[in-house]
């Protein structure tokens, strides 16, 4: 895994575009629109949405691990450092203040 | 498939009425080896390969990374190496990522949008993993998931819920039970089952009868 990919960095915050594509979506919904960190920088990888499709996955897109408080996601929550973690690709990403 | 009957092209189908998904798989697989994707060879090794899998190639790798911190570390560092070693084929995982339980942290896997699961390491995933219900309450209520599985965490314990939407393939490691210091490697490894490798619960505390 390259490291050294990717726009963001370990600690930047980051809203997830809350968006409506058609197609082979690797973002959840659920956590669309929603504001976290960048936990976990995991590399450059073919993109899935042009893979799924028989095409070659390029340009590649890096991938993150961004944390979320699950206070932030949901409603509820029991435990108060609890947090949902997401794979999720840059292009799906912005940068929060 | 040594009860089905083979049919004129050459493979077996199951006897039995055949639900609407499994006439689609069936009628799918047929076409990918008509138009030369794929030959009844290849699905033959790739049925045998995830046969092969289990659980207990898993629970190798903890019990071994309980009695050796330095495999440890290696096997956080680089989990595909730390497989090698262990003579655990990891090459067909995509990326790999061990996440490590302690007193104050517990992590939990769910792939919220089909069923990743580090297949090649544990093999196949259990139904329930596949199932909506798992697939919605481990995102929004991993507690209550936890405690069905009898896990009651105290609030100070914090929960990490991994949604695997991408490349990556999560394997847990469980904290080491109290009490079993004394505890073979072997004997270890019969504490390490598939469901806390998932995370959802912790790794026995005894052996089981």
């Amino acid at each position: 895994m390259n490291s050294q990919a990717g726009k963001f960095k370990p600690g930047d915050r980051v809203t997830v575009k809350l968006e409506d594509r058609p197609g082979h979506i690797r973002t959840p919904w659920y956590i669309r629109g929603k504001t976290g960190w960048i936990e976990r920088v995991y590399g450059d990888f073919l993109n899935p949405e042009s893979l799924a499709y028989g095409r070659d996955g390029l340009p590649k897109r890096t991938l993150y691990l961004v944390a979320f408080n699950q206070a932030d996601v949901w409603d509820r929550t029991a435990g108060p450092t609890d947090k949902v973690l997401v794979d999720i690709y840059e292009h799906w990403l912005d940068r929060t203040q | 498939m040594s009860d089905t009957p083979a049919d004129a092209h050459g493979h077996e189908h199951p006897k039995h009425e055949l639900s609407h998904y499994a006439k689609r798989i069936y009628a799918i697989r047929d076409l990918l080896v008509e138009k030369g994707v794929l030959t009844e060879k290849d699905i033959q090794c790739q049925v045998e390969y995830q046969e092969a899998r289990s659980p207990a190639n898993g629970s190798k790798l903890v019990a071994h990374a309980w009695v050796d911190s330095a495999f440890k570390a290696r096997l956080i560092a680089d989990p595909k190496a730390a497989c090698a070693e262990m003579g655990i084929d990891a090459a067909a995982v995509n990326e790999f990522v061990i996440l490590e339980n302690t007193e104050k942290v517990r992590h939990m896997v769910v792939c919220t949008l089909c069923s990743c699961y580090p297949r090649p390491i544990l093999g196949r995933p259990p139904d329930w993993y596949k199932s909506f219900n798992y697939r919605q309450r481990a995102v929004v209520d991993p507690r209550g998931v936890m405690r069905e599985f009898g896990l009651d965490l105290p609030d100070d314990v914090e929960v990490r819920v991994h949604d695997s939407t991408a490349d990556i393939r999560y394997l847990v490691l469980p904290l080491r039970p109290k009490g079993t210091e004394g505890h073979s490697e072997a004997d270890l490894a019969q504490l390490v089952t598939r469901d806390s490798m998932i995370g959802v619960t912790d790794a026995l505390p005894t052996i089981p009868e």
